[in-house]
């Protein structure tokens, strides 16, 4: 009855990639909401980017404005698409769904992780349309293979954060109101306590703490790292990576630990 | 222990017990099913049933007691509990969003099964529900009978041991029904499957089920065949609803609080 190592590990993979698959097939029959969230960046580069670059409000140092803004926003959609991923567990809690995912042999850890990951499918969309929007934008941004590789690898950490996260609140709170509210409440502090739209420089003494200790900071400085080839960021890249990947880590933890209440 | 029911047992509950703060939702309940039966927990909504299958199939933890399931202990052995056993929900378990075929290929692989077998296996079971023609539309657009058959498709393409299934037919018309049943009468006749089935429909548990345990505010009141159960009460031409009645002291229609109500009405306004 004991499966041999191999069989486990091909097992568990396959385990994986049926709940990843299962987005994208999702993804691939009603790809409407993909299109709704691509509006929001493409407000923020183009109409609060283009106006904030023309008046010199923020100091950015060597870079324009909109250099800097790209990363931060690509972040925020990633934020914005990812805290609210948890609803659709709620949803398969009211629908029953939810039952069929926690009595199958699936480990706890196992499912919780290939949620968040599949999750960032839906970032990585959004990546797609930053950087095409950039780009039409004449945003100068580096396009090496190891620059595009690390963006695409701080997207899906950063989603797999945000939306394991959102899996916490959702088994927490269990209804679709408090969890709507619980997901206002916590984006505008996650947005405006971080470097997405303004480096922390310029923050009041008090708000730093808050930034330094927010991982959507670790995502934008990540991103401002790989893309923007005159830097600004305030971290090493691996630096800035090892740490969303351990509060990824810690986050699937007590996910793994929370999300069977969803079936009870 | 004496066992209470000829043959291995399948589902062995020892004491098993389920509170919610205040409320004892289960009380106690100690029954053995067999490899070979069609076993029904009969009685209204609220009165311990679903609780009874979510601890079974490892969703809720008991509160004291414990049971076997194929052997396997639900609290110590979970995972080898969830490999052998296969479970359709009271509520949906199929994704509106992908295919019938998504759906099954999603479960082989939750499964482990390889790859090379999937396919086969996912087309296989949907031929077996009567589903091979809409294999590949999207479960939206299922009548609600083909829902529930395709969970059913679901719940066996890893071949459990016990199918556990909650209300299987609650807000189907009667030809949806039947053919329900049908599936699964034949399910066991031909892979002995031993099968656990919740219902509230009276004259369904009196027609298909081998053995039915009463069970009424969180404990068994009856156990045995529905024969058996009417032959007890001493009055020819006795339904399983008058033997209800004599053991519950009261309707079946009666009990169920607002919320399950709400959502029996909510299962059937899904599956129209």
């Amino acid at each position: 009855m004991l499966d041999a190592p191999v069989g486990r590990l091909e097992g568990a993979l396959g385990q994986a990639s049926v709940i990843v698959g299962l987005e994208a097939r999702k993804l691939a029959h009603d790809p409407t909401e993909l299109f709704l969230r691509a509006i929001q960046p493409a407000l923020w580069l183009v109409v609060f980017g283009s106006v904030f670059s023309v008046i010199h409000a923020i100091p950015t140092g060597s870079e324009t404005y909109l250099e800097f803004l790209t990363p931060g926003i690509l972040a925020q959609s990633v934020l914005f698409i990812a805290i609210f991923y948890g609803i659709a567990s709620i949803r398969e809690r009211e629908l029953g769904i939810i039952t069929k995912f926690l009595v199958s042999p699936t480990p706890r850890l196992l499912l919780v992780g290939s949620r968040g990951v599949s999750a960032s499918l839906r970032g990585l969309s959004q990546a797609v349309v930053v950087l095409l929007l950039a780009t039409a934008l004449r945003v100068p941004l580096s396009f090496t293979v190891v620059s595009v590789g690390g963006v695409l690898v701080a997207i899906v950490l950063g989603s797999t954060l945000f939306s394991t996260l959102s899996m916490i609140i959702a088994s927490l709170v269990r209804t679709q109101e408090r969890f709507l509210g619980i997901g206002q409440l916590l984006t505008m502090p996650l947005f405006f306590a971080s470097n997405a739209i303004y480096p922390i420089a310029i923050m009041p003494a008090w708000l730093r703490p808050f930034a330094y200790g927010n991982p959507l900071t670790y995502l934008v400085d990540a991103l401002r790292g790989l893309m923007v080839p005159s830097g600004g960021s305030l971290f090493p890249v691996a630096e800035d990576l090892g740490v969303l990947l351990a509060i990824t880590l810690g986050l699937i933890a007590i996910a793994s630990q929370l999300y069977p209440r969803l079936a009870q | 222990m004496v066992p209470t029911a000829p043959g291995p047992a399948v589902v062995a509950c020892r004491h098993l017990t389920r509170r919610f703060g205040e409320i004892v939702a289960v009380r106690d309940l100690s029954l053995e099913i067999t490899a070979d039966e069609i076993f029904g927990l009969i009685g209204p909504n609220g009165a311990g049933k679903t609780t009874t299958i979510k601890m079974l199939t490892t969703l809720l933890p008991p509160t004291g007691g414990t049971a076997t399931v194929a052997g396997f202990d639900i609290v110590r052995e979970p995972a080898r509990v969830r490999r052998s056993i296969g479970y359709v929900p009271q509520l949906i378990s199929a994704d509106a969003q992908v295919t019938g075929f998504e759906n099954l290929w999603v479960v082989g692989g939750l499964y482990r099964i390889p790859r090379h077998e999937r396919r086969a296996r996912a087309e296989e079971a949907l031929e077996r529900m009567g589903l091979g023609p809409v294999a590949d539309v999207l479960v939206k657009n299922y009548s609600g009978g083909m829902i529930r058959r395709l969970e059913m498709a679901q719940a066996l393409l890893h071949r459990p041991r016990v199918l556990f299934l909650d209300e299987p037919t609650v807000g189907l018309d009667p030809v949806a029904r039947d053919a329900v049943w049908e599936q699964i009468d034949r399910l066991r006749r031909d892979y002995g499957t031993a099968v656990v089935v919740t219902t509230h429909y009276m004259e369904e548990a009196d027609r298909l089920c081998e053995r039915v345990g009463v069970i009424h505010r969180g404990e068994v009141v009856a156990l045995g065949s529905p024969a058996e159960l009417k032959a007890t009460l001493g009055q020819p031409g006795a339904t399983l609803g008058d033997v209800f009645t004599h053991y519950a002291g009261h309707e079946v229609e009666l009990g169920g609080a607002y919320r399950e109500a709400g959502r029996t009405r909510r299962i059937a306004a899904r599956l129209e």
